[in-house]
C-alpha cells in the first residue's frame, strides 16, 4: 500500500468511503427495516444526550477557569436538581423501551413459516437441509487461498464468496433451525436482520423473509476456531417462479448424483474424486502439499498411518482423532464414498504411492463395526 | 498540626529491610503497591505488543503476518493479559498504596498476605506467556473462552486455566484484604459516609471481586474436567449444554466489567474536585449510585448473550435491567459535570485525563445503551461495534483513570514531580490516537465487520487501516509516559508537600515523599464530607 494511499485514507478517505460503510447494511427484509429504524432513533437520541451533556461540560470547561480569574462557588449538593437528573433518563428510557420491545417480540415470532430450512454449523463450512424438499448440500468458501496470501487479485466479494449460495424465494417466510456439528457458530446476514446462534446438540430457530430479489452476504459471527473468518454466507433470494425452475434442477441434480454405494471404482476415478473431497475438507490443517503444518496439524506426505496402517487411517478419518479434537470425525459429515474416495487419495497423492484401492463398501463395512 | 513533626527529625525509615529482599519479602503496603503497578504496567506493554500484532495483520485484508491460529491467540491473550494482568493489578496496586494513607491506618491489614497475593502474579502471567511456545499454541478461544470450543485446544488451554485460577485466588486475597483494611482500620472519626470515594469505590469492588472471581474458577474448572476427566458439562451429547458456559462466564464477566470501571469512577472523583477547587457534587448521591450499579452488574449477564436463542421474555428482561444500569452511571456522569460546574478549573495532567475519561467514557456508555436494545444487539452482537464500545469504556475508562491516578499520586509516591509538558503531550497524544483508533471501528461494525477474524472483505480496508495507523501511535505514545516516570523519579523536581491546591484528602496532610510507615499512630480525624479533612490531631508516623 502506497504512503499516498494511507495520506488519503487518513484525511480525507473517510470520507471518500461509501455513505453504506458509515451505517447498516440496507435493510432487505421486514425485521432488518424494523432494527434499521429502530437504531435511527436511538443514535437520535444518544447524539442528542451527547451534545446537551458536552454542551454543559465544555462551556463549564471554558468559562469556569482559574485562569480567567474564577472563584470556586462551594456549593455541593442540590436535591432538586439530582432528582431531575434521575428522572429524566429514566424517562428516556421508559421511551427507549416501547419500541424496542416491539422489535423484540417481532423478531421473535418465527410461527406461520412457509418453508422451513435446517443449517448445521461445520468448522468450517455450513449445511443447509431443505426439510420439505429433501435435499441439502454444504456450502464452503470460494476464495481461492492464492488470494488470500496475495498471489492473486481480490476480487469484489472477497471472502464473501461460496461455492453453493442458500437459494429462497422471496416474499415467504423462511424459518430457520440451526444446530451445529462442532463447536459454537452464529448464523448472520446483516441485510436479512438475522443472527443466530448455532449451538452443538440443540436446535434453535428464526426466520426471515426476504422483500426483494438478489443476492445477501454474512459471516459466521462466533469464534469458531482457527478459521472463523472463513466461513460466509450467502443468500441467493430469487422471485417464487425463479426459485421453483432452481428447485426443480437441483432435485434432478441430486437424483443424477446420488452414488451407489455397492460401485466398485476404479484407482483413477476414485482418486480424481477424492482429490476434490480432500480440497474442500482437508486443505485447510493438512495444507494442499500433505505437508501440515508442524506442530499444529500432522503431515499426510510419508506418514505412517497414511501408507501402512489402513484400518486405522479409516479409523481416524471416520470418527476422528482421540488425541487431537481438531480433527473431525468426517463419518458424519461425509458419505462413504466421498470417504473411501478422500481416502484413495490420500494414500496415492504427494510421495505416497501405496497403488490401494478403499471402496465404498469398506468405509460401509467400517461404519458397522463400529455401531 | 501534629503531623508535619516529622519534618524536623531525620527520615530514619527504621525496620526497612534492604536490597532484593525487601522488595522479595516486602509487607510495606507501599513497596508491594509499587511492585503491583510495575507489574502491571509491564503487562500492559505486553498486551499492547499482542494488540498491535492483530492491528498489523489487519492492516490491510490478506494474510500477511500470521497464520491464522496465531492471530486468534494474540487476540486471546491480548483480553486476557489487559483485563487480568494489567488492569485488575493496576487497580489492587493503586489501592495499596493509598488506602492505608487515605483512612489513615497503620498499612494494609494483612501485610504478609498481601505479600503472597502479589508474588502469586508473576508466575501467572509466565504460564500465560510461555503457553504461546507449548505445542499447539496459546489458548485461541477468544477471552471468554468459550465452551466447546475451549475444549478443543491443546494444553495452552491448560496453562490459561491454570494461570486464571492462580489470579483468581490472588485478586481474591488482595479483596479480602481492601475489605478488612477499610472496615476495622479507619482513623477514628472517619466513618463510612465520610471516607473519600476511591475507598468506597475499592470496598465495592472488592466484594465483587470476592463474588465473582470463584464463579470463573469453578467455570474454568468445569472446562478442565470436560477436556480431561471425561465430564460433560459443556457437551450435548453426554447430557451437558454448552450454552450454560456462557451463564456460568458472564455471571462473573459482567460483573468483571465493573470490577475494571468502578476504581476508575472512584479515582476521577478525586481529582474533579482537587482541579475544580470545589467539593465533590452529590457525595451521597455517588456512594448510592455505586452501589447500586454493582448490584445490578449482576441481574444483567444474559445481556452478552441475545443471540443464543433464549425465549422472548428473557430478552426483554435483560434488556430493560441493562437499559436501568444507564441511570445511576448518568448520575456519576452529571456530578462530575456538576462538580467542574462553577469551579476554578485548572487542566494540569491528571484533570486532562480525568476530563477526557469522563468524555470517552460517555460515548462509551452511549454505545452501550444502544448496545443493551436486545433487537439493535443482534447486529452488532460480535462485531467490530462492540471492539469499539468496550474499548471505550475499558482504555478510556480504566486506562485513562489509571494514568490520572499516577499522574496524581505521583508526587505523593516519589516525592518528585514528573513533567508536566511531556505529562500533556502524553495525554493529548493519547486522546486523538485514541479515538482514531477505536472509534473508525463503530461504522466497521455497523457495516458488518465481525469480530476476531484474521482477514476481511473488501468494504472494510478503510476503516482498517485507519484504526491501525492509529493504534500503532497509540502504542508508541505510551513510551512517553515510561520516559517521564522513569525520568521523574531519577531526576525529577521535588514535590511540595501538596502540590496540589485543591486536594484536601487525608493522604495529603502527610510528608512528601510518603514515609516508609504510614501512620504508627492512628490520627483522629474531623472529616467532612468525601473524606475532606477539617482537622486532624494526632497521627505520628515515622
Ligand atoms: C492500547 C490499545 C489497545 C488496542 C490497540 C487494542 C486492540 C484490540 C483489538 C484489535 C482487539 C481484537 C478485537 C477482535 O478481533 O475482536 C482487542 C480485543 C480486546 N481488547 Fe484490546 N486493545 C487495546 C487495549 C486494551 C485494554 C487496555 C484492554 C483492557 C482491559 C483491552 C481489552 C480487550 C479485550 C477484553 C478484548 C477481547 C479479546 C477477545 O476477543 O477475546 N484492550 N483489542
Ligand atoms: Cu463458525
Amino acid at each position: 500500500m502506497s504512503g499516498k494511499r494511507i495520506l488519503l485514507s487518513m484525511l480525507g478517505g473517510v470520507g471518500m468511503a461509501h455513505a453504506a460503510e458509515f451505517n447498516f447494511q440496507p435493510p432487505a427484509s421486514p425485521v432488518a427495516h424494523q432494527i434499521y429504524d429502530l437504531h435511527t432513533l436511538l443514535l437520535l437520541i444518544t447524539v442528542t444526550i451527547f451534545v446537551v451533556v458536552f454542551g454543559v461540560m465544555f462551556y463549564a470547561i471554558l468559562r469556569h477557569r482559574k485562569s480567567l480569574g474564577r472563584q470556586a462557588k462551594l456549593f455541593h449538593e442540590n436535591i432538586t436538581v439530582e432528582i431531575i437528573w434521575t428522572v429524566i433518563p429514566f424517562l428516556i428510557l421508559v421511551g427507549m423501551a416501547w419500541p424496542a420491545t416491539r422489535a423484540v417480540l417481532a423478531q421473535k415470532g418465527s410461527r406461520a413459516e412457509e418453508m422451513t430450512i435446517k443449517i448445521t454449523g461445520y468448522q468450517w463450512k455450513w449445511r443447509y437441509d431443505y426439510l420439505d424438499d429433501g435435499i441439502g448440500f454444504m456450502s464452503h468458501l470460494a476464495t481461492p487461498a492464492e488470494a488470500q496470501r496475495g498471489a492473486a487479485a481480490k476480487g469484489a466479494h472477497y471472502l464473501l464468496e461460496v461455492d453453493e449460495p442458500l437459494v429462497v424465494p422471496t416474499g415467504k417466510k423462511v424459518r430457520l433451525l440451526l444446530t451445529a456439528n462442532d463447536v459454537i457458530h452464529s448464523w448472520w446476514v446483516p441485510a436479512l436482520g438475522v443472527k443466530q446462534d448455532a449451538v452443538p446438540g440443540f436446535v434453535r430457530d428464526t426466520w426471515f423473509q426476504a422483500d426483494r430479489p438478489g443476492v445477501y452476504r454474512g459471516q459466521c459471527a462466533e469464534l469458531c476456531g482457527k478459521d472463523h473468518g472463513y466461513m460466509p454466507i450467502v443468500v441467493d433470494a430469487r422471485s417464487p417462479q425463479d426459485y421453483a425452475i432452481w428447485l426443480a434442477a437441483r432435485k434432478k441434480l441430486a437424483a443424477a448424483s446420488a452414488d451407489d454405494p455397492n460401485k466398485v471404482w476404479a484407482l483413477a476415478d476414485l482418486k480424481a474424486r477424492g482429490e476434490k473431497v480432500y480440497q474442500q475438507n482437508c486443505v485447510a490443517c493438512h495444507q494442499a502439499s500433505g505437508k501440515g503444518i508442524p506442530g499444529a496439524f500432522p503431515a499426510l506426505d510419508g506418514s505412517p498411518m497414511v501408507t501402512k496402517d489402513k484400518p486405522a487411517h479409516i479409523d481416524i478419518v471416520l470418527n476422528g482423532s482421540k488425541k487431537n479434537p481438531a480433527m473431525a470425525a468426517w463419518g458424519k459429515q461425509l458419505s462413504d464414498t466421498d470417504i473411501a474416495a478422500v481416502i484413495t487419495y490420500e494414500r496415492n497423492a504427494w510421495g505416497n504411492h501405496t497403488g490401494e484401492v478403499v471402496q465404498p463398501k469398506d468405509i460401509k463395512a467400517a461404519r458397522g463395526g463400529k455401531a | 498540626m501534629a503531623i508535619s513533626t516529622t519534618a524536623g527529625h531525620a527520615p530514619h525509615e527504621h525496620g526497612k529491610p534492604a536490597g532484593l529482599w525487601r522488595w522479595l519479602a516486602a509487607t510495606n503496603h507501599k513497596d508491594i503497591g509499587s511492585m503491583y503497578l510495575w507489574f502491571a504496567f509491564i503487562m500492559f506493554l505486553s498486551g499492547g505488543v499482542m494488540a498491535l500484532g492483530i492491528r498489523a495483520e489487519l492492516f490491510q485484508p490478506g494474510l500477511q503476518f500470521w497464520q491464522p491460529e496465531l492471530f486468534n491467540q494474540l487476540t486471546t491473550l491480548h483480553g486476557l493479559v489487559m483485563v487480568f494482568g494489567a488492569i485488575m493489578p493496576a487497580f489492587t496496586g493503586l489501592a495499596n498504596w493509598l488506602l492505608p494513607l487515605m483512612i489513615g491506618a497503620p498499612d494494609m491489614a494483612f501485610a504478609r498476605m498481601n505479600n503472597w497475593s502479589f508474588w502469586l502474579l508473576p508466575p501467572a502471567a509466565l504460564l500465560l506467556l510461555i503457553s504461546f511456545f507449548v505445542p499447539g499454541g496459546a489458548a485461541s478461544a477468544g477471552w471468554t473462552l468459550y465452551a466447546p470450543l475451549s475444549t478443543q485446544m491443546g494444553m495452552g488451554m491448560d496453562l490459561t486455566i491454570f494461570a486464571i485460577h492462580i489470579l483468581g485466588v490472588s485478586s481474591i486475597m488482595g479483596s479480602i484484604n481492601i475489605i478488612v483494611t477499610i472496615l476495622n482500620l479507619r482513623a477514628p472519626g472517619m466513618t463510612m459516609m465520610k471516607m473519600p470515594m476511591f475507598a468506597w469505590a475499592s470496598l465495592i469492588t472488592a466484594y465483587l471481586i470476592i463474588a465473582v472471581m470463584p464463579v470463573l474458577a469453578g467455570v474454568v474448572t468445569m472446562v478442565l474436567t470436560d477436556r480431561h476427566f471425561g465430564t460433560h458439562f459443556f457437551n450435548a451429547a453426554g447430557g451437558g449444554d454448552p450454552v450454560m458456559y456462557q451463564h456460568i462466564f458472564w455471571f462473573f464477566g459482567h460483573p468483571e466489567v465493573y470490577i475494571m470501571a468502578l476504581p476508575a469512577f472512584g479515582i476521577v472523583s478525586h481529582i474533579i474536585p482537587t482541579f475544580s477547587r470545589k467539593p465533590l457534587f452529590g457525595y451521597t448521591s455517588m456512594v448510592y449510585a455505586t452501589s447500586s450499579i454493582a448490584v445490578l452488574s449482576f441481574m444483567v449477564w444474559a445481556h452478552h448473550m441475545f443471540t443464543t436463542g433464549m425465549p422472548a421474555t428473557a430478552q426483554l428482561f435483560f434488556m430493560y435491567a441493562t437499559m436501568l444500569i444507564a441511570v445511576p452511571t448518568g448520575v456519576k456522569v452529571f456530578n462530575w459535570i456538576g462538580t467542574m460546574w462553577q469551579g476554578a478549573m485548572s487542566f494540569e495532567t491528571p484533570m486532562l485525563f480525568a476530563v477526557g475519561f469522563v468524555c470517552l467514557f460517555t460515548v462509551g456508555g452511549l454505545s452501550g445503551v444502544t448496545l443493551s436494545v436486545a433487537a439493535v444487539d443482534i447486529q452488532l452482537q460480535d462485531t467490530y461495534y462492540v471492539v469499539a464500545h468496550f474499548h471505550y469504556v475499558l482504555v478510556a475508562g480504566a486506562l485513562f483513570s489509571l494514568f490520572a491516578a499516577i499522574y496524581y499520586w505521583f508526587p505523593k509516591m516519589t516525592g518528585k514531580m514528573y513533567s508536566e509538558p511531556l505529562g500533556k503531550f502524553h495525554f493529548w497524544w493519547s486522546m486523538i490516537w485514541f479515538n482514531v483508533t477505536f472509534f473508525p471501528m463503530h461504522f466497521l461494525g455497523l457495516a458488518g465487520m465481525p469480530r476476531r477474524i484474521p482477514d476481511y472483505a473488501l468494504q472494510f480496508t478503510d476503516f482498517n487501516l485507519v484504526a491501525s495507523v492509529g493504534a500503532f501511535c497509540f502504542g508508541l505514545g505510551q513510551l512517553i509516559f515510561l520516559y517521564n516516570m522513569l525520568r521523574s523519579i531519577r531526576r525529577g523536581e521535588p514535590a511540595p508537600h501538596k502540590p496540589w491546591e485543591g486536594a484536601e484528602t487525608l493522604e495529603w496532610q502527610i510528608p512528601t515523599p510518603a514515609p516508609y510507615h504510614s501512620f504508627v499512630e492512628a490520627p483522629h480525624v474531623e472529616a467532612g464530607e468525601n473524606g475532606v479533612i477539617r482537622s486532624l490531631t494526632g497521627g505520628a508516623h515515622h
